[in-house]
């Protein structure tokens, strides 16, 4: 039973790290190395502007990355404020957002822009296209992660719209198949310890399946397991990878 | 610092200072605290190939005890005793006193330059293919009229005759020397971990000094957070091994499963037993929300919820000493951070300054001391082994710059701490003494971690 389940929680995790690595494939290009800098003060450098992934579902994260040289002051918009010279930051956009960095230095301001463009989440299947996939592929598919924030277990005004997707395609499963039961899987980043995580885990599986409850979904169909940090989609010490670990998963009962 | 100390010492000698009891206290490891010289034991026929093993054990033992300072070899003289025979007792008249001593008269290990207030020799021999060590232990006070009066103790160690044995007969060893020290000995103790080796996470079972290491659960699923009765007969853990986390018994002396009544919920984890090992503390959901602590029988029976916080509680750890106190993990103000209470679940204090997060509390047998992980000053994630007087609620931190540490626990004389330390991308379980010297590595393979280390069996 454990391991039918892990099988698909694995092929999940497969899918989504697949889909990760096919949007990194194309990195940008690396900054040409800084001119030296010259006596009189230089205008401020923005070697690199970049968000990773440019493309995103609403509430999905992606990474901010940049590297200033000569500035006094680096400042970008949407709420982010003053920054370091180098560094990176996740965000959540739940629009399309450009986002515009400003660098002071003695010598003047540069500027540059970097957009996320968020991508209109697929509509819930209608009942009547539904018999062309599987409740399975429907799982798959459509019912996607609701993602939280570090030691929190409410869901984000942001992650609504995929909720509500996620309500409604796990109805139309539910009314495809009478028998189905849906595991939600409360999931962790790596930070915390194992112990506290195990019952953060089990907060945000419940949060996940009480706002799906409330959305009509039938509890009765939703069992909820925390794996705490015991189960992440990624390993490497990056907010990315963190963000995609602190999640609620959606598997097949069996 | 060491070959100073040691020059000083040859030059007191050379001008024949009869100054013992100033000497005391120069090899300042662990100040005040006497000086101890074991030269190596040697051993003929069969036995010979393991005492180089058994040696090594005893040097180690001694050497990473804070009850005494183990003075190191290379300052031993030439002669080395193997048994009573070879000692006289008494000081030798000036006269025979050579520069370099010749180590046949106690007063040769206990006046300048080795100045050593004990000494312990002995030999190995095989006895029907049996690895036996006679061995004895000395005090060098001068004013002993004889070799008997001088002599603490004289034992025979019989045990098989490869290396696990010698390691066995050392251990015993020093912990004899070290028991008149007021040492407990660790004998006969286990740590139990997980570790992934086999593949997933199992439930090993290893001795203290990380030999024999064996699984103990073979269930190809996430088996974790193991800890022990407080008479070492019992190991409960958390297993998926029925799809959701719920808590398993274990014989330690079996290896076998015991019966367990879970409760219908989505989690129920981290046992602490109380001193009788009648009852235990765990989280659980059973009560719908955020787990919260109850208490229960050893079979799970007799359910009742202790704290109604709304916040996450986990790893209650009951005071050894007391009965009647806890320390847990809670996330009522937050961040997690661990909070005091008393065994009815009231009078709660927090007991970590409410920086960062802190977790993982282990009470010292005294019942004086916690030892728990901490990101003090750090990133999430970044955790330190910190030890807290429960009563001043002072700190010290015993691991800096040596990787994540996290799962502190003590040994049953409070000598020690193992804990896990994961160094780039493998955790292993690693021991240190109190005052976080002397660490080294018990494990070495796959991800080895929440190590707790299990009184030997009453």
């Amino acid at each position: 039973m454990m391991k039918r389940k892990a099988s698909l929680a694995l092929s999940a995790a497969l899918l989504f790290g697949l889909a990760a690595c096919h949007k990194k494939a194309a990195p940008p290009p690396p900054p040409p190395p800084p001119a030296p800098a010259p006596p009189v003060a230089a205008k401020p450098v923005i070697n690199y502007f970049t968000a990773e992934p440019t493309v995103v579902t609403a509430g999905q994260p992606s990474s901010l990355r940049w590297s200033v040289s000569d500035s006094t002051s680096v400042q970008i918009d949407n709420q982010i404020g003053q920054v370091s010279p180098d560094g990176r930051r996740g965000v959540y956009p739940t629009a399309t957002t450009t986002y515009h960095l400003t660098a002071t230095g003695a010598g003047g301001t540069s500027e540059g822009d970097a957009t996320v463009t968020v991508s209109t989440p697929p509509p819930p299947q209608p009942v009547q296209t539904a018999s062309t996939e599987s409740v399975q592929q429907i799982l798959a598919r459509q019912v996607q992660d609701i993602h939280f924030e570090y030691d929190k277990s409410d869901i984000r005004a942001s992650d609504q719209s995929v909720l509500q997707g996620d309500a409604s395609a796990l109805k139309t499963i539910f009314q495809m198949d009478a028998n189905f039961i849906v595991t939600i899987e409360g999931h962790c980043d790596e930070r915390g310890s194992a112990e506290y995580n195990l019952a953060l885990g089990d907060r945000r599986a419940a949060a996940t399946k009480d706002a799906l409850i409330a959305l009509g979904v039938p509890g009765e169909k939703l069992k909820t397991v925390s794996f705490g940090k015991e189960r992440p989609i990624c390993t490497d010490a990056s907010e990315d990878c963190y963000a995609r670990n602190r999640r609620a998963h959606f598997a097949a009962t069996q | 610092m060491r070959i100073l100390t040691a020059s000083l010492l040859l030059l007191a000698g050379a001008l024949c200072l009869p100054a013992r009891q100033q000497v005391v206290g120069t090899i300042d490891k662990n100040p005040g605290k006497p000086l101890v010289a074991v030269p190596d034991f040697r051993a003929s026929g069969a036995a010979a190939p393991v005492i180089a093993t058994f040696n090594r054990t005893v040097t180690s033992d001694l050497e990473n005890s804070p009850l005494i300072n183990f003075i190191a070899k290379t300052r031993y003289p030439l002669q080395i005793p193997q048994q009573p025979s070879d000692l006289v007792a008494g000081v030798a008249p000036p006269s025979a006193r050579a520069v370099d001593p010749q180590g046949n008269r106690l007063s040769d290990w206990g006046l300048p330059p080795i100045s050593s207030n004990y000494l312990g020799i002995g030999y190995g021999a095989e006895q029907t293919n049996l690895l036996v060590v006679s061995a004895w232990f000395y005090t060098t006070a001068a004013n002993m009229p004889s070799l008997q009066q001088a002599q603490i103790f004289g034992k025979r160690y019989t045990a098989s005759l490869d290396e696990s044995g010698a390691i066995d007969a050392g251990h015993r060893y020093a912990a004899d020397i070290l028991a008149q020290f007021g040492g407990k000995s660790l004998v006969g103790t286990h740590i139990v971990f997980v570790s992934d080796r086999s593949g997933s996470k199992e439930i090993w079972v290893m001795n203290w000094d990380g030999t024999d290491q064996r699984q103990l659960t073979k269930y190809g699923s996430i088996s974790t957070f193991p800890s022990a009765s407080p008479d070492g007969r019992l190991v409960a853990f958390t297993t998926y091994a029925g799809g959701y986390p719920a808590i398993q018994m274990f014989s330690l002396a079996t290896g076998r499963k015991l019966p367990f009544y879970n409760q219908r919920a989505s989690m129920n984890a981290f046992v602490t037993f109380t001193p009788d090992s009648k009852q235990i503390i765990f989280s659980s959901t059973a009560g719908g929300g955020a787990a919260q602590l109850h208490m229960a029988n050893v079979d799970g029976s007799g359910l009742r919820p202790l704290t109604h916080s709304g916040a996450i509680e986990v790893e209650a750890k009951i005071n050894p000493k007391t009965g009647t106190d806890l320390v847990d993990v809670s996330g009522r103000s937050g961040f997690p951070q661990i909070y005091r209470m008393n065994i009815e679940g009231a009078d709660v204090q927090r007991l970590s300054a409410g920086t960062g997060e802190a977790t993982n509390p282990s009470w010292s047998p005294d019942g004086a001391h916690i030892a728990f992980a901490w990101t003090k000053g750090f990133e999430p994630g970044n955790y330190n082994i910190f030890v807290m007087d429960v009563v001043s609620q002072q700190t010290v931190q015993l691991t800096t710059n040596e990787g994540r540490n996290e799962n502190p626990t003590w040994a049953p004389d409070g000598s020690q701490i193992v804990y896990a330390s994961k160094r780039g991308r493998q955790s292993q379980v690693w021991v240190m003494n109190a005052d976080g010297t002397g660490k080294h590595a018990l494990t070495q393979n796959g991800n080895n971690e929440k190590p707790f280390w299990v009184n030997a069996e009453k």
